[in-house]
C-alpha cells in the first residue's frame, strides 16, 4: 500500500496523483475528473506519507497550505491588535503598576483588557515570537515538501505522455492528419522560433519554456527565511544595538551597548531662524509660530579605552571630535550616533552669598557646582562656609531626615555651616530653594545670587550589523516575485496518435491566452487539429460558431 | 533494507529540522530580555575603578576570594536600609574571604563621603562616575547586587533590598 503502481507499471511514492512516467491518472478523483490538477505535476507531497510517528504528524502539520494561510491570518490579527493602544515602549511608564494605571486611565476597560491580555508588549510576547516561529516553520516545511517533488518529476518528465494524460489537459485536441511526421518536423521549428526547448522521440513531441517561473514561489520563500533569520540574529549580543542616552554638557559617558567607547559632551547647540536670515521662506511661518529650528547640534569628543583596559578606569584614548547634527550621526566601528532629543536648562551650579543679617553687608560670594560639589568653601572676608550635606533633589523631610528623590539636581537643598569671626564654632542653616530654616536663630545667612545651567543632550546609539541581510532577504524576495509574475512555464506536447492521428495539449501555470496565441501560429504552420480550452466557456462557443459558419 | 534506511534518515532530518527551528524560537524569545544579558554562572565582567581613600579597586584582585558587589545611590531609600547590615556582615565576613566591594553610581565624592561617615561603613566604596561599569553588568534598578564566587563567577544576582538575615547566607554562598 506504500507504492501506488501504474498499468505502465512504475511504482509511484504514495499520494501520486499522476503517473510519474506515464501520466495515467492514479486517484479516483484523478481518473474521474475531466481536467487534471496539475500543480504539483500531480507528483507526491513528501509529508504524504503513511502516518508513522510523532515527528512525521508535526511534519505533515506544518506542511499544510491551510494551516499555514491559519497562521498567516493569526500573526496578521495579533500585530493588528498591537497597533490599537501604544505599546509599552511608548508609555512613560516603569513599573508594572503604573502601566496597569496608564492603560486604564486614558482606555478604561478596553485598556485594563488590552493591558491584563498582555497586548501592552505585543510584540515581544513569547506567543507573538512562538507565532512567527511557526510561520517560519511552516514555510520552510511546506516550500520542501513542494519543491523537491516538482523538482524531480519536471526533470524526469517524459517527452512521450499517455494518451489519458494528453486527454485530460485544459488545453486538448485531436484530429487526423495526412503526415504526421512532417507535421512534428515542422511544429518543432516553429516551436523553436518561439524559443520553446523541444524534444521528439518516438513519434511525441514536448516543447517547454520558462520551466524556472515555477521556481518563483520557493525563491520569495527563501527571500523571506533570509528575512526572518536576519531579525532573529538581532537578538545575538553585538548584532543590533538600540540604545538612548542623556548626556549633560561638561559630562563624560561610557556609551550604552557600545562597550569601551566615551562621550564627552563639549556643548549642546539649539538655533533658531531669525527674521533676517529666512525671511523668503519662513516669513509667514515665523510670524505665526514665532519660532523654527534651524539646527540641533551636540558637540562630542569620543573617546576609547585601550586595548585590555577595563571598565573604570580612567585611561582613555581620544578618537575624534565630532559635531552632531541631526541626520549627520557620529561613525564609528559600525556604531551611529543620532541627535534625537534634549532638554535644555537643567541646574549646573548655584552662587550664593554669606551676609550678615543685621547689615545686610556681604562677606564674600562663592559658587557651588551641583554635580560636584566641594566641602568648603573660602571666602574672600576670611569667613568660611562648609557645605556638610547636600540634596540634588530635595523631596521633603522623612524619619527627621532630609531626602533626595534622585540625583539629579531639580531641586537642590544644602545644608550649610558658616564659619564667621563672629561665631568661629559656626552656625548651621539648611537651604533650599526659597526656603530656610535654622535650629536657632543664626546672626548670618546664606542668600542666593544666582544659578547657572546647561542642557542634555538625548542620543542614540545604533548598530545594525543584519540590515545587509535583511536587504538581501528582500531582493530575493522580489526576484522570486517577479521570477514567477513575468513569466509563465508553458508547455506543449504533441503525439501521434495508434491510428495515425494528432494528439495536441497544452499546459501553462499562467496566462493561457499567450499560450492558446502561440499555439495557434503552431497548429497554422504544422497542420495540426483545432484544439479547445475547455475551462473557457466563450473560447468553446466561439469554435462552435467558426464551425458553423 | 534501503527503502528503511531511507525512512531512518527522514525522520532523522525532520527531527533535526524541527529542533533546530524549536530552539530558534526558543532562543528568541530568552534573548528579548535585554537586562538579563549577564546571567547566573556567567564570568563576572573586570572593572577598575578608585575608591575614596584613592586605591585601585579591581574585581580581579579578589579572585580566590568571594565577592559582594553591591550597586547603591545615596538617594535610594532601599539602599540606605541594607548599608548597615552590610557594615555588620563587612566585619564578620572579613576573616572568612568574602569581601564587600559597594558602587556607587556617578555621584558627587561630597555625598558620598557624607554617607560613609553618617552610617560609619568601612568596606570599600567606589564611585562608577562616567557609568561604564553600570553599563557593563546592566544595571537597571538600584540596589542591584552580584554574589561572585572564588573563581569570579556570577553565584546570584539579587535586584531589591535585601535582610540581614538574607545578607548572611548570601555571603556565605560565596565563601570560598
Amino acid at each position: 500500500m506504500s507504492k501506488i503502481k501504474c498499468q505502465c507499471g512504475h511504482d509511484n511514492p504514495f499520494g501520486t496523483v499522476l503517473c510519474e512516467r506515464c501520466g495515467r491518472p492514479q486517484t479516483e478523483e484523478a481518473k474521474e475528473s475531466k481536467l487534471v490538477d496539475m500543480r504539483y505535476e500531480g507528483a507526491a507531497r513528501r509529508s504524504q506519507t503513511y502516518k508513522r510517528s510523532i515527528i512525521d504528524k508535526i511534519w505533515n502539520f506544518f506542511s499544510s497550505v491551510k494551516i499555514g494561510i491559519s497562521i498567516i491570518v493569526a500573526v496578521l490579527a495579533t500585530a493588528a491588535i498591537g497597533t490599537i493602544f501604544p505599546q509599552k515602549m511608548y508609555v512613560a511608564a516603569s513599573t508594572e503598576a503604573e502601566f496597569a494605571a496608564y492603560y486604564e486611565r486614558l482606555y478604561g476597560l478596553a485598556g485594563t483588557i488590552y493591558y491584563k491580555l498582555g497586548f501592552h508588549d505585543m510584540y515581544n510576547s513569547w506567543w507573538f515570537i512562538t507565532l512567527v516561529g511557526m510561520l517560519g516553520t511552516s514555510i520552510i516545511i511546506a516550500s520542501v515538501d513542494r519543491v523537491i517533488p516538482l523538482y524531480k518529476s519536471l526533470k524526469k518528465q517524459r517527452t512521450k505522455r499517455h494518451p489519458s494524460f494528453m486527454k485530460k489537459q485544459r488545453i486538448y485536441g485531436e484530429g487526423p492528419s495526412e503526415d504526421p511526421e512532417a507535421a512534428l518536423i515542422k511544429a518543432e521549428e516553429k516551436l523553436k522560433e518561439l524559443r520553446y526547448n523541444v524534444k521528439i522521440e518516438n513519434g511525441a513531441l514536448l516543447a517547454e519554456k520558462n520551466r524556472f517561473s515555477r521556481w518563483g514561489p520557493y525563491v520569495n520563500h527563501l527571500g523571506l527565511i533570509i528575512f526572518l533569520f536576519g531579525i532573529l540574529l538581532r537578538g545575538i549580543p553585538g548584532f543590533y544595538v538600540d540604545e538612548t542616552m542623556w548626556i549633560r554638557e561638561g559630562e563624560t559617558r561610557s556609551i550604552p551597548g557600545a562597550e569601551g567607547y566615551y562621550l564627552e559632551s563639549k556643548q549642546f547647540i539649539m538655533e533658531n531662524y531669525t527674521k533676517e536670515e529666512a525671511d523668503e521662506v519662513f516669513g509667514d511661518a515665523l510670524e505665526r509660530v514665532g519660532m523654527i529650528a534651524k539646527n540641533y547640534q551636540t558637540d562630542v569628543a569620543l573617546y576609547k579605552t585601550p586595548e585590555g583596559g577595563l571598565p573604570g578606569s580612567d585611561e582613555m584614548d581620544f578618537v575624534k571630535d565630532y559635531s552632531i547634527i541631526v541626520n549627520k550621526p557620529l561613525k564609528f566601528d559600525g556604531y551611529n550616533v543620532f541627535q534625537m532629543d534634549f532638554r535644555l536648562d537643567e541646574l549646573k551650579s548655584m552662587t550664593f552669598q554669606l551676609t550678615e543679617k543685621a547689615t545686610e553687608s556681604s562677606l564674600g560670594e562663592f559658587t557651588v557646582d551641583l554635580t560636584n560639589p566641594e566641602r568648603e568653601y573660602e571666602l574672600d572676608s576670611g569667613a568660611r562656609v562648609i557645605l556638610s550635606d547636600y540634596y540634588p533633589d530635595y523631596d521633603g523631610v522623612k524619619d527627621g531626615e532630609p531626602i533626595s528623590k534622585s540625583p539629579i539636581p531639580n531641586n537642590p537643598a544644602f545644608i550649610f555651616k558658616m564659619v564667621t569671626q563672629a561665631k568661629p564654632e559656626g552656625e548651621m542653616s539648611f537651604v533650599a530653594i526659597k526656603q530656610t530654616l535654622e535650629t536657632e536663630v543664626n546672626d548670618y545667612k546664606v542668600k542666593f545670587v544666582s544659578a547657572e545651567t546647561r542642557d542634555i543632550s538625548g542620543l542614540t546609539v545604533r548598530k545594525d550589523k543584519t540590515l545587509y541581510l535583511l536587504l538581501l532577504g528582500g531582493i530575493i524576495f522580489m526576484i522570486g516575485v517577479s521570477q514567477g509574475a513575468y513569466w509563465n512555464h508553458r508547455r506543449i506536447w504533441i503525439q501521434k496518435g495508434s491510428n495515425g492521428e494528432l494528439l495536441v495539449a497544452g499546459h501553462t501555470n499562467k496566462n493561457w491566452f499567450s499560450l492558446k496565441k502561440e499555439l495557434d501560429q503552431v497548429k497554422d504552420v504544422a497542420n495540426l487539429p483545432s484544439y479547445e480550452d475547455r475551462q473557457d466557456k466563450e473560447s468553446i462557443l466561439q469554435d462552435k460558431e467558426v464551425d458553423k459558419v | 533494507m534501503a527503502k528503511a534506511d531511507q525512512k531512518k534518515t527522514r525522520l532523522i532530518i525532520r527531527t533535526i529540522v524541527l529542533l533546530l527551528l524549536v530552539s530558534a524560537v526558543v532562543y528568541t524569545i530568552a534573548s528579548k530580555d535585554k537586562v538579563r544579558v549577564l546571567a547566573v554562572g556567567d564570568k563576572a565582567p573586570d572593572f577598575e575603578l578608585v575608591d575614596l581613600e584613592g586605591n585601585k579597586q579591581r574585581l580581579s584582585d579578589y579572585k580566590g576570594e568571594g565577592v559582594f558587589l553591591n550597586f547603591w545611590g545615596t538617594w535610594c531609600g532601599p539602599c540606605k536600609k541594607e548599608m548597615p547590615y552590610m557594615e555588620n556582615q563587612h566585619i564578620a565576613f572579613e576573616e572568612k574571604g568574602v569581601n564587600i566591594l559597594a558602587v556607587n553610581i556617578a555621584e558627587s565624592n561630597l555625598k558620598v563621603e557624607t554617607f560613609i561617615e553618617q552610617y560609619g561603613l568601612t568596606f570599600p566604596i567606589v564611585i562608577d562616575k562616567d557609568k561604564s561599569v553600570k553599563e557593563a553588568y546592566n544595571i537597571v534598578p538600584l540596589p542591584t547586587t552580584f554574589l561572585i564566587n572564588k573563581d569570579g563567577r556570577i553565584e546570584k544576582i539579587i535586584t531589591r533590598e535585601m535582610s540581614e538575615k538574607e545578607i548572611i547566607s548570601l555571603m556565605e554562598s560565596i565563601q570560598p
